[in-house]
């Protein structure tokens, strides 16, 4: 199992492809910035989603049982699945009550979250994913690289490729419009043909038992509207107390991850179909055990953005890929080793720490200092991950005496004028491909005792 | 099944934090000013077209000059009933709705910030229909428009639908290479008669 730094190293061999994901997250974390700027009362904005979650996360268990109850008078059929496990054999057990073998999927993370496809798969249950972006990444066989935008990381040729693979489109065709147009038609067959189609939940609403489902495309209402059985999978912490509180996080959503004023459709589900059916699996899979973490439960305020994502440094020149969890980026990186320290221990580490994800957070999620405090947990705990253990030790060491800082700080500084590839070099995972900063020919320190002596 | 909501609603409780008051949002308004100009201009930048009209007569004319020539075009506006095909029941079937070119709807209102519009299963009969027509049109009344998402919500209050959405323009996916392509699963265009 390769860890970050070793699959980060991976993407990085193609220096202009780095460059090119590096630039386009960053032109839309540009967008969203100019979204933002546009509403004075940004910040007002932010500090009520966040207080509305952190209310959620004081009541979640009264709010479940309230949306429980309100689903159900509205006819919806409420489940619960405590993991990933119990969450898919219910969407199977569903599908085969119904004698369905051939579903359409919109976008859920928490599928990806539960490996949902791959399960329904090994049960001879065919599952096509309806969003584009999904759909790429479905034919190459991969998983979403961003939350929001699954196939950032996916040149056109490679797609224009692809599709001329499994949807037959002529060799060399690489034109978005096109594509995306063949995909269209392709899908309408798909949507027009599947009795079941399952889609994800941007939010619940406790007071009302309806949920909301926020597509640019149209492809979850198109598949949720044509289907005999709609199936809507969501993590607990998805719950809003009251409708009039999505006035709040609607506005907030997509300025944030793409800088659009709102989506395209933002649909809401009270009631099924008249003679359909309509489902709805509240899955845990570890989050009651995060909301009992006091340090990282404020992860479970996130409404999957995807802004942590497109501003970070690492992750722009990392990729999604990386990351290797279903959710990538700052954010996943707190979530990912609450379900599996072993496994994830390097995902914590994958951060400068700059707190640029924390200032574009709109629910105000603390995500680099939680991050820095994974760290430190998972160090503790003996999991940190192989690469950084020795160099990490070794700074430890440093920095706990104030002596032994100062010479290393000197050291270090000598070290780069005389022998940079001392510290470029294989053992130091993050300035692999990359130039150090030119080094200061003293430090602060030095500098501000040479000068306080001369002044005296 | 239901070992497991106890599950976990016992751990939640025993791990949710001590209780923190909601706060208050009633302060979040938006400018009444200008809605109708604003409305037109954000819908416009999100592939949207805006049609200001005076009457439904001109609706009437707007509609059979741009229709489909042996198209199917159909409307669940009783007064465009006899231009197009009125569909006035719930219970049809929704995949007869899969060759239908152009759709003319109502809507309850619009909002200025985003340039949505917010619509329901009574107006729609169908919920597919603004999903599955190749091209949508939607009738709003210009004393309709109202600012941002807060007055909205306070104008949806506690109504009873089975089923609603807020519709933005025409559907568009920029997945490949952010690329924008208009018509992505839904419509490829999206007209708002503004009627003043
Ligand atoms: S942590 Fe914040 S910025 Fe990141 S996806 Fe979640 S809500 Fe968006």
């Amino acid at each position: 199992m390769k860890d970050h730094a070793e699959l980060a190293e991976i993407f990085n061999k193609d220096e202009q492809r780095v460059d090119w994901h590096d630039e386009t997250l960053w032109w839309i974390r540009a967008k969203r910035d100019i979204a933002v700027h546009k509403l004075p009362e940004w910040e007002e904005l932010r500090e009520a989603a966040s207080q509305i979650k952190v209310n959620v996360l004081s009541n979640l268990s009264q709010y479940l049982k309230q949306f429980e109850k309100n689903a159900q008078a509205n006819g919806i059929v409420v489940h619960w699945a405590k993991d990933a496990g119990e969450h898919n054999r219910i969407v199977h057990l569903l599908l085969k009550e119904q004698g369905i073998d051939k579903m359409v999927k919109s976008k859920s993370m928490l599928t990806e979250e539960c490996h949902l496809n791959e399960y329904l798969k090994a049960q001879g249950i065919n599952v096509i994913d309806s969003d584009l972006g999904e759909r790429i990444v479905q034919l190459a066989e991969e998983m979403p690289s961003h939350i929001v935008l699954p196939c950032i990381h996916k040149k056109k040729e490679e797609i224009g490729e692809l599709f001329h693979q499994h949807l037959g489109t002529p060799a060399g065709n690489a034109d978005p419009q096109f594509l995306t147009e063949t995909a269209r038609q392709h899908l309408r067959d798909t949507f027009l043909t599947r009795r079941a189609a399952l889609t994800g939940v941007n939010f619940a609403i406790a007071e009302t038992g309806e949920f909301v489902v926020c597509t640019n495309e149209g492809n979850a209402d198109m598949g949720a509207h044509l289907s005999d059985i709609h199936i809507a999978s969501m993590g607990i912490e998805k719950l809003i107390p009251e409708r009039k509180h999505l006035g709040i996080f609607l506005r907030l959503l997509t300025r944030s991850a793409t800088g659009q004023p709102i989506t395209t459709y933002s649909s809401h589900f009270k009631k099924p179909r008249e003679g359909q059916q309509m489902h709805i699996i509240l899955v845990d899979n570890g989050r009651s055990v995060q909301l009992g973490r006091e340090d990282f439960r404020n992860s479970l305020k996130c409404i999957r953005c995807g802004a942590c994502m497109n501003t970070c440094p690492v992750y722009r020149r990392s990729g999604g890929h990386s990351y290797h969890y279903a959710i990538s980026g700052p954010i996943g990186s707190i979530l990912a080793p609450n379900l599996d320290m072993e496994k994830y221990a390097d995902l914590p580490f994958a951060s400068t720490l700059c707190g640029s994800c924390s200032n574009v957070c709109p629910v105000k999620i603390d995500i680099h200092d939680q991050l820095y405090k994974w760290r430190q947990v998972l160090v503790q705990k003996g999991y940190s991950p192989k690469t950084k253990t020795a160099s990490m030790k070794a700074m430890a060491w440093v920095l706990e005496s104030p002596g032994r800082y100062r010479a290393a700080g000197k050291a270090a500084r000598v070290t780069m004028k005389l022998a940079p590839f001392a510290v470029n070099n294989k053992l130091n995972p993050w300035y692999k491909h990359r130039d150090m900063p030119a080094v200061p020919k003293q430090s602060f320190n030095e500098w501000y005792q040479t000068n306080r002596k001369d002044k005296i | 099944m239901f070992s497991s909501r106890d599950e976990i609603l016992a751990a939640v409780e025993r791990n949710q934090p001590s209780f923190t008051e909601l706060p208050d949002i009633t302060a979040f308004k938006g400018d009444s000013n200008k809605s109708v100009d604003r409305f037109t201009e954000i819908l416009s930048a999100i592939g949207g077209k805006v049609i200001p009209v005076k009457s439904i007569d001109e609706i009437r004319n707007h509609v059979a000059k741009n229709m489909q020539q042996g198209g199917r075009n159909i409307t669940t506006v009783p007064l465009l009933g006899d231009i197009m095909e009125h569909v006035y029941r719930k219970d049809s079937n929704p995949h007869s709705l899969q060759d239908v070119d152009n759709a003319v709807i109502e809507a309850h209102f619009g909002v200025a910030e985003n340039g949505a519009v917010w619509v329901t299963e009574e107006i729609l009969m169908l919920r597919v229909l603004p999903f599955i027509c190749q091209h949508l049109a939607v009738i709003v009344n210009a004393n309709d428009i109202v600012p941002t998402m807060h007055e909205a919500y306070e104008r949806i209050g506690n109504t009873n639908y089975d089923f609603g959405t807020f519709i933005a323009g025409p559907s568009k996916t920029a997945d490949i290479e952010q690329s924008l392509v208009l018509g992505a699963h839904g419509p490829r265009s999206m007209t708002i008669f503004l009627m003043s």
